[in-house]
């Protein structure tokens, strides 16, 4: 790829350089309200980009606002229970905070973290410029956003928070026993987070699936897609469960149907098994992007290939499959009756062998490698240890007679953070650190990293540990306060301690991240490739050029950057045959034509919001809403993919100058107004759901 | 698309067309718009733009040339397509799991359920009707790709007719059902039959919408014979819908309680 000399850039401003007139009139006021974006700098820019690394980062930032939320409702609680008879919220009050703490944490932050991960890392590790459909995309991004602050209004408009677990089992859910808005916010901003993740889960599939560089087999994959696309897989199939559970919730509680009610002869189970067939795929949603990390840092700085790669690739499709096949172990004392209960206890036991073989390749990964402790490896490691013990206890669980002493009791509080605090939330931390120079350009300090770490570390096993002992004791879950004399004072102590240092820690996190930033102007800048590491988005500049690739690289095999930098010599000894720098793309091509930026998908994600305060306070809101939803899809359909203005100058590698011309403006308006037809049939449909 | 082959064959054509129909947005032109250049290409688009000639990942619906097509052979956008509709086999599954559950329960005031009151010979025959539109979308794809624009909206028009024959029969049986006794809030079956039916209706009106999209565009000129696969597209969500109702229809009406 030979660069001719890069003079004019920002043509884009300076006038239709090859468009015949009028076609202007076409980019820019599709429908004469908003002025087509030309994805210029500034607010307007990220209100507008369909780039998957730009919506990648701000999933990234939203997910870690509502991290500190959920973690100050997490706060709320400890207080709460740190001495017996604690006064600091009131029963109802403690409801509502642990119900939307644990809300919080799974839908608002560790998923749109792990799809943060998603959207910035799959493009970049097959290959691709971009994923399948850029606006769809954004318009993702812009319904979860959506969903979730609709999801945390009601804590103004609606009268306090859901106050019925984060299950929210009937009849707890129901008008009767939680009389306020709460739970209608919570169905109501879980269905439009579920559209979000659907729409992204689909987007997703097909980037993996048809978007791969030349030579990108499915198996040379990186271990992260490979997690990330069976965790959209899982997506895929467990949303529209729990979007049917969800409707029938609003159905009860909006307009009187009944679905839920025991009063009226329906059976509460269907609540459990609707939410719990959705609620362990959940699960491995949750943590199998954890382990895509692990999967990468680890081989990353035990300089060794991930061993069995084959075998880590299968286990998780197993772990994808048994995932579907172990609701019920939710459900040991809801008396689903022997034959169940036996069926499910073993299904249960059986998902721990494909997590011990990913448990058992890492530690060989590790073997005999030259290991270096960098924090992102020690989140790695952490990673590890800390989600075997929660995975340990988890088998407990499948022994239903033992499930049936700890449901309901501090010992499954313990072992799901275990599994999602300590598997998922340190896993994906430790992504932060080992992504961050590629993503903003800069390293996150090393020693404030692991000072963030040990602190983490530390103050989730105080946190989290002693709730093993206090379930044994019997302390249950989601009561609000105990009396002293129970033997749970001591332990509750240690808790509500350890839950502050892991909010020091996350502080320490955030000063890392400015600090650093600071810091990062006298440093030297990180370079392509600051962790000499083997997956394709370590071969192009840190930060990561708007086009990605300079030329789409030809693939030969797994751990192909790896195999750019390092051969093997006579005797089989690993000789390096080229450094990052030389064997790095260097970001300068030009001419790399982008999809255009769009408006409409943040217009169509607000209006989801207006039809749920709609549904909740008067109906006539639904209209101004819908239409709103209805202007979003056909301005969108409108507009054409591609700005024949955008960013378009004349650069273009040689190879391609035959059909520079005329190709370009007439493939825009082909694919352009081509995208919409179809990305409104999934749109469409959820639009109506 | 970026490359010459494919170029030639749209450019002339799409130019004039799409030009003048932005200004014309906000009025009638929408749909059509939307929907009718839904060709193979839209799928791509993000990577087809991409002038970098060698390896756009993206350029889907180019298989046979110099770009490398969508790594699986099918375009990003019928993949998406049936990705959604696997995702809508479980939507109708637990809705008709939660019918199955609650069929005959009538609640603690003992209300009627629609099984009292069903007429299933009329039943019987909108479902036909929907099956036929069926075959009409089979005919409207068929006259599409072998360039036959009259024959394509003649068809798309009579495919959505017969899905608004559907409707129109579901709307009278709902009131009938009402004016019969059986409403949404009686009882766990009730509420669970119009839940499902209701489900369906929904997704066959957005049917409608797309068809008549199709038929907007392709009155305008926008749907040719290279945009055969968004009308195949659209028919793949069709098929399904009429599918499901194939199970609907068995579970409320011919399985007894």
């Amino acid at each position: 790829m030979t660069i001719t000399e890069p003079t004019t850039e920002g043509t884009k401003t300076e006038g239709p350089l090859e468009l015949e007139s009028g076609r202007e009139a076409l980019a820019e006021r599709p429908l004469g309200v908003l002025t087509r974006p030309q994805g210029g700098r500034g607010w307007r820019d990220w209100l507008s980009t369909v780039d998957h690394k730009k919506i990648g980062i701000m999933y990234g930032v939203s997910a870690m606002v509502f991290f500190v939320v959920g973690g100050i409702e997490a706060l709320l609680i400890r207080l709460q229970l740190a001495v017996p008879n604690g006064g600091v919220l009131s029963a109802d009050v403690y409801n509502q905070v642990f119900t939307m703490h644990g809300v919080t944490m799974v839908f608002l932050f560790i998923m749109p973290l792990a799809a943060a991960f998603a959207n910035y890392l799959i493009p970049l590790q097959i290959g691709a410029r971009d994923v399948a459909f850029p606006r769809l995309n954004a318009l993702s991004y812009w319904i979860w956003l959506s969903g979730a602050i609709f999801l945390n209004s009601s804590w103004i408009v609606g009268g306090g928070g859901a106050d019925c677990g984060w299950f929210c089992y009937s009849p707890n859910s129901g008008v009767t026993f939680s009389p306020s808005h709460g739970v209608d916010f919570y169905a109501i901003g879980l269905l439009i987070a579920g559209i979000a993740s659907l729409v992204s889960a689909i987007n997703l599939i097909v980037t993996c699936l048809n978007m791969r560089a030349p030579g990108m087999d499915l198996f040379r994959m990186p271990v992260m897609t490979w997690m990330l696309l069976i965790t959209q897989f899982l997506l895929l199939f467990a949303l529209p469960v729990i979007t049917v559970a969800l409707f029938l919730l609003m159905f009860d509680r909006l307009f009187d149907a009944s679905f839920f009610n025991p009063d009226m002869g329906a059976d509460p189970l269907l609540w459990q098994h609707l939410f719990w067939i959705f609620g362990h795929p959940e699960v491995y949603i949750i943590i199998l992007p954890a382990f895509g990390v692990v999967s990468e840092v680890i081989p990353t700085f035990s300089r060794k290939p991930i061993f069995g790669y084959t075998f880590m690739v299968f286990s998780g499709i197993a772990i994808g499959f048994m995932g579907w096949g172990v609701w019920a172990h939710h459900m040991f004392v809801s008396g689903i009756g022997p034959i169940s209960v036996a069926a499910f206890s073993l299904s249960t036991m059986f998902i721990a062998v494909p997590t011990g073989v990913k448990v058992l390749n890492w530690l060989a990964t590790m073997w005999g490698g030259q290991i270096r402790f960098t924090t992102a490896m020690l989140f790695a490691v952490g990673t590890v240890a800390m989600f075997t013990i929660g995975g340990l206890s988890g088998v407990t669980h499948a022994l239903a007679p033992a499930d049936t002493q700890q449901t309901d009791t501090y010992y499954i509080v313990a072992h799901f953070h275990y599994v999602i605090f300590g598997g998922g939330v340190l896993g994906l931390m430790g992504g932060l650190y080992y992504w961050w120079p590629k993503i903003f350009g800069y390293m996150l300090n090393e020693r404030r990293g692991k000072v963030n770490f040990w602190l983490m570390l530390i103050g989730f096993n105080l946190t989290f540990g002693p709730m093993h002992i206090l379930g044994l004791q019997g302390m249950s879950r989601r009561i609000d306060t105990y009396s002293s004399g129970f033997g749970f004072e001591f332990w509750n102590m240690v808790a509500t301690i350890g839950s502050f240092i892991i909010a020091v820690s996350v502080l320490v996190l955030f000063h890392n991240i400015w600090k650093s930033k600071r810091e990062a102007a006298d440093l030297p800048p990180p370079g392509p490739d600051p962790w000499d590491a083997r997956s394709l988005e370590w071969m192009i500049p840190s930060p990561v050029p708007e086009h990605n690739f300079d030329e789409v690289p030809t693939v030969d095999g797994l751990d192909e950057w790896w195999h750019r930098k390092y051969s093997f010599d006579d005797n089989g000894k690993v000789v390096q045959i080229a450094t990052a720098e030389e064997a790095a793309q260097d970001g300068s091509a030009k001419g790399v034509h982008l999809p255009a930026p769009s408006f409409w998908p943040l217009v169509l994600a607000v209006g989801l919001p207006l039809i749920g305060y709609g549904l909740i306070f008067n109906l006539w809101l639904c209209v101004p809403g819908g239409l709103l939803v209805g202007m979003g899809i056909f301005a969108w359909a409108l507009e054409p993919v591609d700005d024949p203005d955008a960013t378009h100058d004349h650069h273009h590698d040689d190879d391609d100058d035959d059909h520079d011309d005329d190709g370009p403006d007439d493939a825009e308006l082909a694919t352009a107004a081509a995208a919409p037809g179809d990305s409104n049939a999934p749109g469409d449909q959820q639009g109506g759901e | 698309m970026t490359t010459e082959t494919s170029a030639p064959a749209t450019s002339d054509t799409d130019t004039p067309d799409a030009a003048p129909a932005t200004p014309a947005a906000a009025a009638p032109a929408t749909p059509g718009d939307s929907t009718a250049p839904a060709t193979p290409g839209d799928s791509n688009a993000p990577g087809e733009d991409t002038a970098a000639a060698p390896a756009t990942p993206g350029d889907s619906n180019a298989p046979g040339d110099s770009n490398h097509g969508p790594s699986t052979g099918i375009s990003n956008t019928k993949l998406a397509m049936w990705l959604f509709l696997g995702s809508e086999c479980l939507l109708f599954g637990g809705l008709i799991s939660t019918y199955l559950l609650y069929k005959t329960r009538r609640g603690p005031d003992n209300l009627a359920i629609p099984t009292d009151v069903f007429d299933i010979p009329f039943t019987s025959i909108s479902s036909f009707v929907l099956l036929m539109s069926s075959l009409t979308m089979v005919l409207a794809l068929a006259a599409i790709t072998r360039g036959d624009n009259h024959g394509a909206r003649v068809w798309l028009l009579a495919t959505s007719m017969l899905g608004g024959v559907f409707i129109g029969g579901q709307v009278y049986e709902f009131t009938s059902f009402l004016r019969e006794g059986v409403g949404f809030t009686n009882n766990p079956a009730s509420s669970a039959f119009y839940a499902l039916t209701g489900f369906h209706g929904v997704h066959v009106s957005l049917g409608i919408v797309m068809l008549m999209s199709l038929f907007v565009a392709s009155w305008q000129g926008k749907l040719r014979q290279e945009h055969s696969e968004t009308v195949e597209v659209v028919g793949l969500y069709w098929h399904f819908v009429d599918v499901v109702w194939i199970f609907i229809f068995t579970v409320i009406y011919l399985v007894p309680a």
